[in-house]
């Protein structure tokens, strides 16, 4: 079915090895239901989790630059699940890249090897994509998601700059409806597909933060769909909280695309609660 | 008349230490306000992105006074908006870093809601306190 050898280095980072279990489990099952071999990074650490945006402070690539050397080590691309680290890792790469003097002084401090910038950061969504390819996910599909009225949920971080991140056009992305067609559901567009959840506010500006998330869930909602698919721990987070008061019949299952790949391919017992229903019966 | 805004005679120190920080060229924002109209937090905030810049241009470092900076989640709208190439988050991200280095920190470990602490995906919790603490 699809090609054997493809190796890529894999990063979880800090939230899918403890509040995002459930996203890292079911990645690791449909990368290797598709033939993808995934060798976590050896003694990984957080990436930094905010893409520093102060020139001035070198300092703050230390976190990422770790991360870049010790998968450059392996010869293999970086693949990552959570949006934030590829977010902070394909973006502190393309500005390593471009900025020799701050690898340069980055390199003098870390002992254990020198960023060259031979890694790509990729996200696992893109190498489903564009190395395994639509036709070969179809193949797999065990238990097609017909009638799943399914919205695709970008957020921000997985798709802008568009010109650094390198995946998706960065208002009218179309990977995950690609995806989703090819698991035989039918993606629902909405128009906060691509806005933002509140990210970080969660913990700063809470209210508007709430404002944020319950405009893209009701978005959602009014599209038509019965899910909400994404590729971001803290999305998924902050849309899950904009309805935990809600009555559960007007609650929208928020799912990780890596979950509903895995309801498709039938691998039910990583697919999660959204799909708990088909499971059992 | 010719009127020439010169940023050196304006008040170099300020937009120098934005432009340092941010590597963004101020002057290149001709006040479209498609910023404002893409940002999907100028409910809470009390100028909005397009307004942000304005006096930032000008040299009047009140602008750092403003709670803008700590509503800009770096969503990036706005810079794939912008017509002229301003990304406007490291803008925002300049303006907070100069107000932390003279002030206090605005997100403080110790204060964050034991729930989120709890229950939040850690790259919440780190990535907040990375842009609001000294």
């Amino acid at each position: 079915m699809t090609e054997a050898g493809r190796a890529y280095s894999y990063f979880p980072g800090c939230t899918l090895a403890t509040t995002a279990v459930d996203y890292d489990v079911s990645g690791r099952a449909v990368a290797a239901a598709l033939g993808l071999e995934l060798n976590e990074v050896p003694d990984w650490n957080c990436c930094g989790a905010a893409f520093p945006l102060s020139a001035d402070n070198v300092m703050s690539f230390i976190a990422p630059a770790r991360v870049l050397i010790a998968a450059e080590r392996s010869g293999h691309d970086l693949a990552t699940l959570c949006a934030v680290c590829f977010h902070v890792l394909k973006r502190s790469d393309a500005y390593l890249r471009t900025h020799s003097e701050a690898a340069e002084r980055l390199n003098a401090f870390i002992t254990e090897g020198d960023y060259t910038g031979r890694t790509r950061v990729r996200h696992l969504l893109g190498v489903v994509r564009d190395d395994v390819g639509w036709e070969a996910v179809k193949q797999r599909v065990a238990a097609p998601l017909t009638g799943l009225a399914a919205a695709p949920y970008y957020g921000c971080l997985l798709l802008r700059p568009q010109e650094e991140m390198e995946f998706d056009q960065a208002e009218r992305p179309r990977v995950l409806q690609d995806l989703l067609r090819a698991l035989g559901a039918t993606p629902v567009e909405f128009p906060r597909q691509a806005e933002c959840c509140g990210s970080t506010l969660v913990v700063s500006a809470p209210g508007a933060n709430r404002r944020l998330s319950t405009a893209v869930v009701d978005s959602a909602r009014l599209a038509g769909a019965a899910m909400i698919v994404t590729a971001c721990p803290l999305c998924k987070y902050n849309l899950d909280q904009a309805q935990a008061g809600r009555p559960s019949p007007e609650q929208l299952p928020v799912a990780y695309f890596t979950q509903v790949m895995a309801a498709a391919f039938g691998l039910l017992e990583v697919a999660g609660p959204a799909f708990a229903v088909e499971a059992s019966t | 008349m010719r009127v020439v805004l010169d940023p050196l005679a304006l008040h170099g120190a300020f937009i120098r230490e934005i432009e340092a920080i941010s590597e963004q060229n101020l002057l290149a924002c001709n006040q479209c306000g498609r910023c404002s109209a893409g940002c999907p937090l100028v409910e809470e905030m009390d100028l909005l992105p397009n307004q942000i810049i304005r006096p930032a241009q000008l040299g009047l470092d009140t602008v750092v006074d403003s709670t803008s900076p700590w509503l800009c989640a770096a969503c990036l709208m706005c810079e794939a908006r912008c017509p002229k190439g301003v990304d406007l988050p490291r803008i925002m991200d300049a303006l907070r870093q100069i107000a932390l280095r003279r002030g206090e920190s605005r997100v403080v470990a110790g204060d964050v809601d034991p729930a989120l602490l709890a229950g939040a995906p850690q790259m919440a919790i780190v990535g907040a306190l990375r842009r609001g603490e000294k």
